[in-house]
């Protein structure tokens, strides 16, 4: 197994949807066992990012190579053994909704091992403790809130201890509590086991206080990156905008649109 | 001129689509003897697409049954051969109304809960989470969905003709008084296997038709709510049309 200091590398990457380029030139290492944070403007591919890193979408120029693994040649054999190594916490949890919160975690133990259905059950409570649903393990998805939802999501992202764990936006609409739960759980997830994550996310604070290093997307390509205390003082506009959260600067906040007085006064609409 | 590229330009969609389902339908095939280890899922499935369908096939059967055996008497009394009313309401259910109508009712019930189930599968990542955690979605959720459909289907259209001469009896014998003995005997002397086979090869191939209809249309909604609901409405209208067209080709190849 490839053991160098990256476990991810991606080079020159470029991505087109619709013929809209998404990322042009794009460059980027991942250190192993690391908390790595991806952060940009909505819209600059961050998600679309994690979907080639695990190989969901192909990309049209470049390499990413992944814990050894090009991606260019991947086939879908060898995809499903990459993926037996990562883990993937979905935006809206992705829990199937035909089983149970403990169903859920058990899953990818029921489908890849044929382990003893009393360590099964002590595995899947063991990881359903460490989220704080122990006692939710019976309920079903739909009895969930939005937030419960992503931490049995999270706790099934670990439950096969991989190697590789990547959230996307995994702190929307968490209460201070639970924030600071999963918060502390990536923290310790990295330390302990030595797994390598990657975040996407807005939150700027909070992720200021876990991760390792940032990296800062903007129109295709990396802005910046380095450690979160490196990109608070980073001579450089659009950085000094994301971070501090101002509505002018080079990123703009609106989409482009017409003239505003003018369209308030014309006749017709569009 | 462009009339005759727009044809041709159909014509071309048309075959790709078609190629596209015919693809489906091999990943679907292979994957299948590994889902059949899994008994359990493919049992699950077999409720969901044929238990649950039950009472609506019944009630149609019993229904069609009825009127087959008032339309029947009706024209078989004007040749003063009522008798052979078992017979021909008989042969009617079991060759063509039996997997006809209830291929068509599946495709209704069963089918479009499988098209949106899917959809929504798709629609709220669950589909792409379970390719993130190393399993085949066409193996885990499409294989056990498509072989519950394709085993329900031959036992549902089975219990719409028996219910259904049960109808045609309740109407001819108990209503218009045909004389019961000469009901069941003559359709005991004048139905044979082949009529049998005839009826439970169209609803194997309907089966197959209606389950694949409906998982593929599913599989691949778009995943917004406009889109789960093309795919339900979709995996009726195709299906209806597959099957009549199906029907006429089994009828002319059993001739």
């Amino acid at each position: 197994m490839n053991q160098s200091a990256s476990i991810i590398e991606i080079r020159n990457l470029s991505y087109e949807i619709g013929g809209r380029p998404v990322f042009a030139g794009l460059d980027m290492e991942v250190a192993r066992g690391r908390i790595t944070a991806v952060m940009g403007p909505s819209g600059t591919g961050k998600t679309t990012l994690l979907r080639l890193i695990t190989g969901q979408v192909a990309a049209d120029g470049g390499s990413i190579v992944v814990a050894g693994q090009d991606m260019r040649v991947v086939r879908r054999a060898g995809l499903y053994v990459l993926r037996r190594r990562m883990g993937m916490l979905f935006q809206n949890g992705a829990l199937l909704t035909d089983l149970s919160v403990f169903e859920n975690v058990a899953f990818p133990l029921r489908e890849h091992t044929d382990l003893p259905e009393r360590l099964i059950r002590q595995l899947v409570l063991t990881k359903l403790q460490a989220v704080g649903l122990r006692g939710a393990a019976e309920l079903m998805p739909t009895e969930l809130s939005g937030g419960m939802s992503r931490r049995v999501a999270l706790a099934r992202a670990i439950v096969m201890d991989p190697e590789i764990l990547i959230y996307d936006e995994p702190f929307v609409g968490l209460d201070p509590i639970s924030l600071g739960v999963i918060l502390r759980l990536i923290r310790r997830l990295s330390d302990a086991l030595g797994i390598t994550s990657i975040v996407v996310s807005h939150d700027v604070q909070e992720i200021s206080t876990v991760a390792d290093q940032v990296f800062l997307l903007s129109g295709g390509k990396v802005v910046a990156h380095g450690t979160p205390q490196q990109l608070h003082s980073y001579p450089s506009e659009i950085v000094r905008q994301f971070m501090g959260g101002l509505a002018d600067g080079p990123v703009p906040f609106h989409f482009p649109a017409p003239d505003y007085f003018g369209e308030l006064l014309a006749r017709e609409g569009p | 001129m462009n009339l005759i590229r727009e044809l041709w330009q159909s014509l071309v969609e048309a075959l790709v689509g078609l190629g596209a389902i015919v693809r489906f339908l091999l990943r679907v095939i292979a994957q299948s003897p590994r889902a059949l280890l899994r008994l359990d899922l493919i049992a699950q499935q077999i409720y969901n697409s044929g238990a649950l369908s039950l009472v609506i096939i019944m009630l149609s059967g019993l229904f069609v049954g009825m009127v087959l055996g008032l339309q029947g008497f009706q024209l078989l009394q004007r040749f003063g051969s009522e008798e052979a009313l078992g017979t021909a309401a008989t042969i009617g259910l079991v060759k063509e109304l039996g997997p006809v109508v209830t291929a068509l009712l599946f495709a209704g019930r069963a089918g479009t809960a499988l098209a949106s189930e899917l959809g929504l599968m798709r629609a709220t990542d669950q589909l792409s989470a379970m390719e993130m955690m190393a399993v085949d979605p066409i193996r885990r959720v499409v294989v056990p969905r498509f072989l519950g459909g394709v085993i329900a289907m031959p036992l549902l259209a089975a219990i719409f003709s028996v219910i259904g001469i049960y109808g045609a009896q309740l109407v001819g014998v108990q209503l218009m008084g045909v004389d019961s003995g000469s009901f069941w005997s003559q359709m005991r002397a004048s139905v044979g296997l082949s009529d049998i086979n005839e009826g439970i090869v169209k609803s194997c191939i309907f089966g197959v038709a209606c389950s694949l209809i409906a998982v593929y249309e599913g599989y691949y909604a778009t995943p917004t709510a406009e889109g789960v609901g093309r795919a339900t409405t979709r995996t009726v209208v195709t299906s209806a049309v597959v099957v009549l067209f199906l029907d006429y080709l089994i009828t002319a190849a059993f001739l």
